[in-house]
Formats: structure tokens, C-alpha cells, sequence
């Protein structure tokens, strides 16, 4: 390419241009949950409202008076933010306003964890909100202690070395599917033009909307900065976290389809957490995953 | 599209605070740009125009000025995702000196 057809050739954006999330806000190098409010708030846009728990975002986004965002947030407990999302949506009706989203945005403890009563309450009743859990996989934000988001061999500071995790990750999204609610998606901060597809069909559709956001978080998992996207892309690509969606908790669709899965090894053994693995527990993770993978495309064939 | 570039809030007393809980200027007065051991550095002849590091920049700070991308090095964390994902490898990343 010549210099002039260059200078003449458009940048390219294949994310909308409008940018809600304002830089100096508080994350590590390399975080995986800044990327994913990036792009959920390129989806969403200005008219949304966000309740966020405890959790890393709790600290990113700023002491009061100062927010990096460009939107509305209510700081709240930390088992609460399905519920308090639901107060805010009810509220908002109230006072005539049926257009803003209202997004509860929780970490994997605030969701897996503490939070989960009051989001199987908000997905029972059909509360119209939007729930997002980015997973980084442990209790980052108060210094990596193992969740149940923590997956099989993990190190954490509650599961050292010699006594690593030994149960596999909770399954949230065959938990949300069996409550029958309207739109589920999972998505990585590797693929964001598919999260932001998926973020503004979320956002067209009446009803509890769950999503689950693979965020790699470089400090807790020990991994190099600059890996975090790679890190995400190689869970998509290696079937550990596939990308998919499911409406009415019945209709499932992949949205990448893997010809032929990536061994997991090459993923575990960029992470300082998975260094004490044994041959035979990287085996063990592979089965797993093909396990999963095989159910999963059950579902999609149904 | 650049954020503006928001002033320390300093309350003088408590009356002078907002009752209803809500955010009443950005984080810009924080420099994140110090916590940086190295700086991402792009060079432009060999640049592609792909939005690739504009895309995946967590801060955000790449910026587009005239259809070109520009790091703001007043709040770039050194991260170095981005010279990691360029497809045409024109970022690279070196060492800061103060």
C-alpha cells in the first residue's frame, strides 16, 4: 500500500465509536473487567442505569464524588444486586421512565456465590433487567480467595498448592436456563464484536437477561499483562468457555462453531496459578472440558 | 471524542455535597499514566488502519486523530496488550525513562 491510499483509508471501527467509560479509573494492567464495561456500555449507550456490588468494578470506577463511567450507579450490598436492580428498574417505572436499562453488574463471588439468592429470585419473578457476571474466576478484588467460579486445580490464596481445588466450576448458565428466563449469553472480552451484538439484542428483549463474561484478570491468575486478551481467545477457541446463547432456556445456539478444539495446555501453562499441574490433572481438565463440550452440542442439536 | 479532562471535586463542607448518591465528575485529574515501566510506541508506516489497538485498549487510551491511532500517554498503564494483538506488529514496547 502506497502512503497516499493510506492516508486516505478510514480507520476502522467495528465497535461503536461512542465511549462511555472515561480513562484514570482504578484497574490493573491488562484487566479483563474494564474491557467487558467497555464494551457493554458501547452496547447499551448513554440511557442505563448500573447497581454494582462489591466487587473489583466497586473499586475501579472510583471513590465518591468521582465515577470513570458516563452513567447513573448505585453502589450496593453484596449479595444484592439482582435485587436492588429490581427496586431501581420498579422505580424508574414509577416515575415514567420505561426506556432506561437497568444492569446489575456483579463479579463471580457476587454471583456464583453471595449473590446468587437474590438473582434466582429476580430471574423467578421475571424482573426486567439485565444481569451481567464478568468471571475472573476468584474473589480478586479482596485478594484472590478461591469461589465457586474457581476452576478444577486452580491455585488461590485459600487453596494453595498443596491442597489446590479439587471440584470443577459451578455451572451458572444451566443454573439461569433452568429458570425458563428469556435471553442468556455467554461472551469474552476476545470476541467483543459478538458481546456487543449480543448486548444490544439483550437489550431489545423484555425480561431477565443474564450474561457471563469471561474477564481474564492478570493478578490473580499470574499471568503476563499483555496476555489477557490471548487468554480469553484461547478459552473460546479450546472449548472451555464456548460461546453461546439460549432463549427461553430451551432454544441453544453456538455462536462459534470449533471445527476441532486447541489442547488446554498451552492456556493452563500461561498461568502461574496452574504451574503445579501434573500430567495426569491437565489430563483430567481436558476430559472435562470435552465432557461439557459434548453435552453442550447436545443441547445445540436438540 | 476525547473525555474532557475533568478538575479535582473538593467539598469545603458537607452541605456542599450532592444528597442523592451520583457521580458528579470523572476520574480524568488521575494520571494513571505513572504507574507505566513501558510505553507502547506505534509506528505509523507500517500501520494498517485495522482499530485492533483502538478495540482492545482497557483504559481507553488509544486515540484516533485523523484517521490515525495515538496512545495518551497521560493515562496508558503499559499493559502492552496492544502491541501483542497488532496484526502488522508496528507497536512496540520500550522501556520508560524519566
Amino acid at each position: 500500500m502506497s502512503q497516499d491510499t493510506k492516508k486516505e483509508k478510514k480507520f476502522t471501527m467495528t465497535l461503536p465509536p461512542e465511549e462511555l467509560m472515561a480513562c484514570g479509573h482504578l484497574a490493573c494492567q491488562g484487566c479483563g473487567a474494564t474491557l467487558a464495561m467497555r464494551y457493554m456500555l458501547k452496547g447499551l449507550g448513554q440511557k442505563t442505569a448500573l447497581c454494582i456490588p462489591a466487587c473489583c468494578w466497586a473499586v475501579i470506577d472510583g471513590p465518591y464524588p468521582y465515577s470513570s463511567l458516563d452513567v447513573p450507579i448505585y453502589h450496593c450490598a453484596f449479595e444484592t444486586a439482582a435485587s436492588t436492580a429490581t427496586g431501581v428498574k420498579a422505580g424508574l417505572e414509577m416515575a415514567g421512565d420505561p426506556e432506561t436499562t437497568v444492569v446489575a453488574w456483579a463479579g463471580d463471588g457476587g454471583t456464583f456465590d453471595i449473590g446468587i439468592q437474590a438473582l434466582s429470585g429476580a430471574a423467578e419473578r421475571n424482573d426486567d433487567i439485565i444481569y451481567v457476571c464478568y468471571d475472573n474466576e476468584a474473589y480478586m478484588n479482596t485478594g484472590i480467595q478461591r469461589s465457586s467460579a474457581t476452576p478444577y486445580g486452580a491455585w488461590t490464596t485459600t487453596t494453595p498448592v498443596k491442597h489446590f481445588k479439587n471440584r470443577p466450576k459451578k455451572d451458572i448458565v444451566a443454573i439461569l436456563a433452568a429458570h425458563r428466563i428469556p435471553y442468556i449469553a455467554t461472551a469474552s472480552v476476545s470476541h467483543p464484536e459478538d458481546f456487543v451484538r449480543k448486548v444490544k439484542k439483550a437489550k431489545a428483549i423484555k425480561g431477565t437477561r443474564f450474561f457471563h463474561v469471561y474477564a481474564p484478570c492478570p493478578t490473580g491468575w499470574k499471568s503476563r499483562p499483555e496476555d489477557s486478551v490471548k487468554l480469553a481467545r484461547m478459552a473460546v477457541q479450546n472449548g472451555l468457555f464456548p460461546l453461546y446463547e439460549i432463549e427461553d432456556g430451551e432454544k441453544y445456539t453456538l455462536n462459534l462453531k470449533l471445527k476441532d478444539k486447541k489442547p488446554v495446555e498451552d492456556y493452563l501453562r500461561l498461568q502461574g496459578r496452574f504451574r503445579h499441574l501434573s500430567p495426569e490433572a491437565i489430563a483430567e481438565i481436558q476430559a472435562e472440558i470435552d465432557v461439557r463440550w459434548a453435552r453442550l452440542l447436545k443441547h445445540v442439536e436438540a | 471524542m476525547r473525555p474532557k479532562k475533568a478538575k479535582k471535586i473538593v467539598f469545603k463542607s458537607a452541605e456542599e455535597m450532592p444528597i442523592m448518591i451520583c457521580s458528579v465528575g470523572d476520574q480524568t485529574h488521575n494520571l494513571t499514566g505513572a504507574w507505566r515501566n513501558i510505553r507502547p510506541e506505534i509506528d505509523l508506516s507500517k500501520c494498517i488502519k485495522c482499530g485492533i489497538c483502538w478495540k482492545f485498549c482497557p483504559e481507553p487510551s488509544i486515540d484516533v486523530v485523523d484517521e490515525w491511532p495515538v496512545v495518551d500517554y497521560d493515562y496508558c498503564k503499559g499493559c502492552g496488550i496492544c502491541a501483542e494483538e497488532c496484526p502488522a506488529k508496528c507497536i512496540v514496547m520500550v522501556e520508560e525513562r524519566r
